[in-house]
């Protein structure tokens, strides 16, 4: 069965780290960031041998699958319509610094995802990939064993798409673990016990069944 | 390779150190034994003393030039550097001008490392707006740019006066300014220094150094497209040293981790296990241990990236004073000697 095509929207840290990784495990990757695709062609070129620079507009709509590795304040620069009936991987944070101190991204009503959800509203969005720092996600990935791989966790609201995303975590080197709703994302977000996470499977278990007893207090 | 050619740094940020007690020592006597620690470090055979720029509570240095100059003034041979200086949040013009003058003082031995930075307290302090933060960097740094090359400034930026013609002094006529780009992660600001044609240090503060390997290539790559010279590329990183592998990873676990920690809890992540840590000291960035350990780890990492400068981060988290003195002691005498050594019998 071929591969469908990664989009990554953003090419940072984050987005060439997942990059190199989808590469590695042979998937058609296009990266693009919020310029010409000119501007990063060179990046991408000897940073992810085999993956293309796009534009974002391009790269939506080639791309079977799209990740979300841009500033959480940027998000809504992308035109949501663009993403209609495509699945969404959420890999986004908050970051003060970055994302500044005058909006609000999630609150007890809605975790960031959620509201990343609502904007692509014709859209499936699944939460992964946010909670593990990049050079984690290189240096932990262990795409040629099963043994002793760490567990990156996934929320999100459709069953298929959950699979398909356990299937490209499980691509990438890693074991998914499937935490629940989108709702349960929250767990995930900076500033929680779980953020910032390279676990196994055992002791992320356990952490998630703490962290989602602390969210129904 | 040329073993010779290697450039050997010593970096801090001037985290105060602590005295017996546990106590901080006050900001003027850490400010006053930074420079006798750059006076140290050329003394053991340190060819480059960087300090960086910060405006927390736990650093002395928020004006790293002035100690340089003072430094100027009783060393001959030593580079003296900043890592990083924070341009976004600085004025270019003054900051020109204040390297000229240090680079008068020293004898054309300044170097500046321009760089955005990895806290953001500048920003605040000095009345800007992080949302500018990619567009101050690069307007600043075209300006800065223009200043080092010399000769009349013509400017128009949003953040920076409008020149016409405008003459900058003092002159260098002597040495052209040092100019070198510390990056963190970020793939396009290695693009950039490629594109202003400055040498490149990369700060690798985590993980498999490796991973970088290709960001050089990226450099080098970029440097040919926009028509400029290939320049050094090096790289710093934590680390400390003591007389044996036990002493130093102690101390390493009391100072490096919790300061770590700390920046962890602000941006909202979890603390560094145990596992993590021997990780980083084993096959990351964290150069911890004996001189031997020390020199062939570094050696091991010089010759797998292929760099030409190490700068080793020293003394972080308030270290007592004459722990800060034994990394810089052991490291100009007896590593730098040793990955020299390690490095030409590889040859
Ligand atoms: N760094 C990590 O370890 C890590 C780990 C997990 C999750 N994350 C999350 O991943 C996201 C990216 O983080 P990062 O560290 O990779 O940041 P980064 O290095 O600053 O990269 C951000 C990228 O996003 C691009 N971008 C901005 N606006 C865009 C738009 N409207 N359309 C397309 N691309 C756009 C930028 O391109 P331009 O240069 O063209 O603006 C840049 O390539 C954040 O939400 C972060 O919280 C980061």
């Amino acid at each position: 069965m071929t591969k469908p095509m990664i989009g990554i929207l953003g090419a940072g840290k984050l987005g060439i780290s997942l990059g190199q990784l989808a590469r590695q495990a042979d998937y058609p990757v296009g990266i693009a960031a919020s310029g010409p695709a000119e501007k990063i062609e060179l990046t991408v070129e000897i940073l992810v041998p085999g993956a293309k620079a796009y534009t974002s507009e391009e790269l939506i709509q080639i791309a079977d699958i799209i990740i979300l590795a841009v500033p959480l304040s940027k998000y809504q620069q992308i035109d949501s319509l663009l993403l209609q009936d495509k699945l969404v991987i959420d890999a986004m944070n908050y970051w003060w610094e970055v994302d500044g101190t005058d909006q609000v991204f999630s609150d007890k009503e809605l975790s960031s995802s959620e509201r990343v959800q609502q904007y692509f509203e014709k859209s499936i969005v699944v939460k992964a990939f946010n909670h593990i720092g990049y050079h984690d996600l290189v240096d932990h990935a262990k795409q040629g064993t099963k043994e002793n791989r760490k567990a990156l966790l996934i929320a999100g609201d459709d069953k298929k798409s959950i699979d398909q995303v356990e299937k490209i975590v499980d691509d990438f080197g890693f074991i998914p673990l499937n935490i629940g709703q989108l709702k349960n994302g929250v767990i995930l977000e900076t500033g929680r016990p779980l953020f910032g996470a390279s676990l196994g499977l055992e002791e992320s278990k356990e952490m998630v069944k703490r962290s989602l007893e602390e969210i129904r207090k | 390779m040329d073993v010779n050619q290697l450039k050997f740094g010593l970096d801090t940020f001037g985290d105060v150190a602590v005295d017996h007690s546990g106590k901080q020592i006050s900001y003027e006597e850490s400010i006053r034994n930074i420079a006798k620690e750059g006076q140290l470090a050329e003394e053991v055979g340190v060819d480059v003393f960087a300090l960086g720029e910060h405006h927390r509570k736990e650093y002395s240095i928020s004006s790293p030039e002035i100690i340089l100059a003072a430094l100027a003034s009783v060393t001959e041979r030593i580079t003296l550097g900043t890592a990083v200086t924070v341009l976004s949040s600085d004025d270019p013009i003054r900051l020109y001008q204040r390297f000229a003058t240090l680079n008068a003082l020293s004898n054309g031995r300044s170097q500046v490392m321009i760089g955005r930075g990895s806290f953001t307290e500048s920003f605040e302090l000095f009345g800007y707006d992080l949302k500018d933060y990619n567009e101050l960097f690069e307007e600043k740094v075209a300006l800065f740019d223009k200043l080092v090359k010399g000769g009349p400034v013509t400017s128009n930026g949003r953040f920076t006066p409008h020149l016409e013609n405008m003459e900058v002094y003092p002159k260098m006529t002597e040495k052209k300014l040092d100019v070198q780009v510390g990056v963190g992660g970020t793939p396009e600001s290695v693009v950039r220094a490629a594109r202003y044609g400055y040498p490149l240090m990369l700060a690798i503060i985590g993980g498999n150094p490796i991973r970088f390997k290709p960001y050089i290539e990226l450099y080098k790559q970029s440097a040919k497209k926009f028509g400029n010279p290939i320049q050094p590329v090096g790289m710093h990183s934590h680390g400390v040293i003591a007389e044996t592998d036990e002493e130093a990873i102690e101390r390493a676990w009391k100072y490096i981790v919790p300061a770590m920690n700390k920046i962890g809890l602000e941006r909202g992540w979890g603390p560094m296990s145990r596992e993590a840590f021997e990780n980083e000291i084993e096959n990351g960035s964290f150069y911890v241990g004996s001189p031997e350990t020390v020199a062939k780890r570094m050696a091991k990492v010089i010759k797998e990236m292929g760099i030409e400068r190490f700068d080793l981060v020293y003394g972080i988290n308030g270290q007592r004073q004459e722990e800060r003195f034994q990394t810089i002691e052991l490291f100009g005498k007896e590593v730098i000697p040793r990955v020299k050594e390690i490095l030409k019998e590889g040859n």
